[in-house]
């Protein structure tokens, strides 16, 4: 402003305190890079990493069998115990859970991030979108009530099982052993219906982000070297989409692995690892064995995330 | 796919896709159905009849209404600190290099990443060490920590399409930076900032398992609808909650829709 009237190409001081101030933090970026960086930092890394730390620590502790208090020496016997049949049963369960969950995500998410990705155009587009995005948000205790009115014995699934005189199927499918119950609101069936239900929505869109970036000729190129569909979806879509599902299975693997509400809601009374630490941490007091239990998962989830990001899946976030 | 236009699905795509949205949004709608059905002891479908009395029940419950407004002001504040620590944080990240950059997205997307249950027992072991009692604040501080990284989400999205040459003009023109954030920095990330705020409140509105470690006696409405899952007292009220919580959802997520629309961001990605 003051460029015409003073020779000079350097601007003079900013008057007042604002402008000292700002002309201070414009010559010293680090300066403002800390206060920038420092609250949120703070935040985090002591409300949140400390509070994470000191979990961890608590898993070298163990419980005195008599007094029942916690005895502060370093100590591998929570491990150990972690490890007994009946801990070591909770955590192949949850892998296995989270395992067939994500699978079948994947298989349900795909065709509608495909479809949406390729085929909705304009209105269908946002239609899509948010016909992906409202199950996605809304409350995850409502979806987990919608269910428990879904799988009652007197809910809606029997009721069209019934009309369509396909009762003795459902009634077979609930005899099998492990899989089966009394009735589907108390099955392995309803609680991973559940868990694919509530934790869907996190694979569509990664996988949808991911074929956005095929580009339609690659498809046609494949078809006109004589590809069949088949082989186009293995050797071409397949691979180019792989990134985008395993991002999205960092989501269903790793929302399924912590889960506790669930299997709690909707689900036979055999224990799930989130679950156990719930048990342990509240009723039993333990919480060495607790703190041990959730190390499980953060391990999982650290090995899963190392090899996700080698996959490059977090390009497809 | 050799003989289509490639504008047109095969009919087995159409029909998975249609029916993988289907078995998203049928549940959602039986919430609604249930609201209104005039069966008290059980889930019995078809209703035997439909009814409004439930809707005035609900209104008159004062344990409804005390969690509604715990709810609301537990999700303001905890808004309200996101929303500033994420655009610091966004602004920091996305405007400066320098040396773990990566590391702070990690940490921001740390709480959401680990399942709630960890950062739960975490936190309410922390308080237990330091003797901080449960209270209303525990539970905002819970709700902070995980809201931070939708706000950064949407932040560090709309900062990337602000051109630094912006900043620096009005710099040159004379203004401080003050006068830079108030006129220049926040007219081009406002919308962005609403609709990262409108997330979080969805987001906290809704959560229940960390508030179940860093809760005390007092519940918010996720905490009651808990409570109500695990021992029914009375169903009917419960199917009104239900779906009153699904339309107080609803409204921040479809208008953080309209104000990003336009903008090249999932608002959701990596909630």
């Amino acid at each position: 402003m003051s460029a015409l009237a003073t020779p000079a190409a350097i601007m003079p001081n900013r008057p007042g305190l604002t402008g000292r101030i700002s002309d201070f933090l414009w010559k010293h970026p680090h300066v403002l890079l800390v206060i920038l960086l420092g609250p949120p930092v703070l935040w985090l890394g002591i409300i949140y990493l400390g509070s994470l730390f000191a979990l961890l620590l608590q898993s070298f502790f163990s419980i005195d069998d008599f007094s029942g208090l916690i005895s502060y020496e370093f100590t591998l016997s929570t491990y150990k115990q972690l490890l007994s049949d009946a801990n070591f049963d909770i955590i192949v369960r949850t892998i296995t859970m989270a395992a067939v969950v994500t699978i079948f995500s994947a298989l349900i998410a795909f065709p509608i991030a495909y479809y949406a990705a390729r085929y909705a155009k304009g209105k269908w587009k946002a239609v899509f979108y948010l016909g992906i995005m409202l199950p996605l948000w809304s409350s995850y205790l409502v979806k987990i009530y919608a269910w428990k009115l879904i799988l009652a014995k007197e809910g809606i699934l029997t009721w069209a099982f019934t009309k369509l005189h396909l009762l003795w199927l459902l009634d077979g499918w609930l005899s099998l052993p492990i899989i089966g119950g009394n009735s589907l609101s108390v099955s392995y069936t309803g609680t991973f219906l559940v868990f694919v239900y509530v934790w869907m929505p996190f694979m569509i869109l990664p996988i949808q982000a991911a074929l956005e970036r095929v580009p339609g000729n690659l498809i046609e190129a494949s078809s006109d070297l004589g590809g069949t569909p088949q082989q186009t979806f293995r050797h071409v879509l397949f691979p180019l989409a792989l990134p985008g599902i395993v991002a999205g299975s960092i989501f269903t693997f790793s929302l399924t692995l912590g889960d506790y509400i669930i299997p709690q809601i909707v689900g036979s009374s055999r224990l799930f690892i989130g679950q156990a630490v719930y048990a342990q941490q509240g009723t039993a007091g333990n919480i060495p064995l607790a703190a041990a239990f959730t190390v499980v998962p953060i391990v999982i989830m650290g090995l899963y995330l190392w090899m996700a990001k080698r996959m490059g899946a977090f390009d497809a976030l | 796919m050799r003989s289509d236009r490639s504008t047109t699905a095969p009919l087995g795509l159409k029909i998975a896709a249609i029916g993988g949205l289907a078995f998203l949004h049928i549940p959602i709608l039986l919430i609604f159905l249930y609201a209104f059905t005039t069966e008290e002891k059980s889930y019995q479908f078809p209703p035997p009849g439909l009814t409004l009395q439930w809707f005035a029940v609900t209104w008159n419950r004062p344990d409804v209404w005390a969690a509604l407004t715990l709810s609301v002001k537990v999700a303001t504040i905890a808004t309200a600190i996101a929303l500033v620590l994420g655009t610091l944080c966004a602004a920091a990240v996305s405007q400066t290099r320098f040396f773990g950059r990566e590391t702070i997205s990690l940490l921001v997307i740390l709480p959401i990443a680990l399942p709630g249950i960890i950062t739960g027992i975490a936190l309410r072991s922390a308080f237990s060490m330091a003797d901080i009692p449960f209270s209303f604040w525990t539970i905002v501080l819970g709700h902070a920590t995980f809201c931070i990284v939708v706000v950064y989400n949407n932040a560090v999205a709309r900062f990337r399409r602000v051109s630094g040459s912006l900043i620096e003009a009005s710099m040159d023109l004379g203004a401080d930076g003050f006068q830079t954030f108030r006129h220049i920095i926040l007219p081009n990330i406002g919308t962005a900032l609403l609709a990262g705020g409108m997330l979080a409140f969805a987001l906290s509105f809704d959560e229940v398992i960390v508030t179940t470690f860093t809760g005390g006696q007092q519940s918010t409405l996720p905490i009651w609808m808990l409570e109500e899952l695990i021992r029914p007292r009375q169903r009917p009220v419960t199917n009104v909650v239900a779906m009153v919580v699904m339309l107080v959802t609803f409204l921040p997520i479809l208008a953080a829709y309209y104000l990003t629309r336009d903008g090249d961001q999932i608002a959701g990605a990596g909630k």
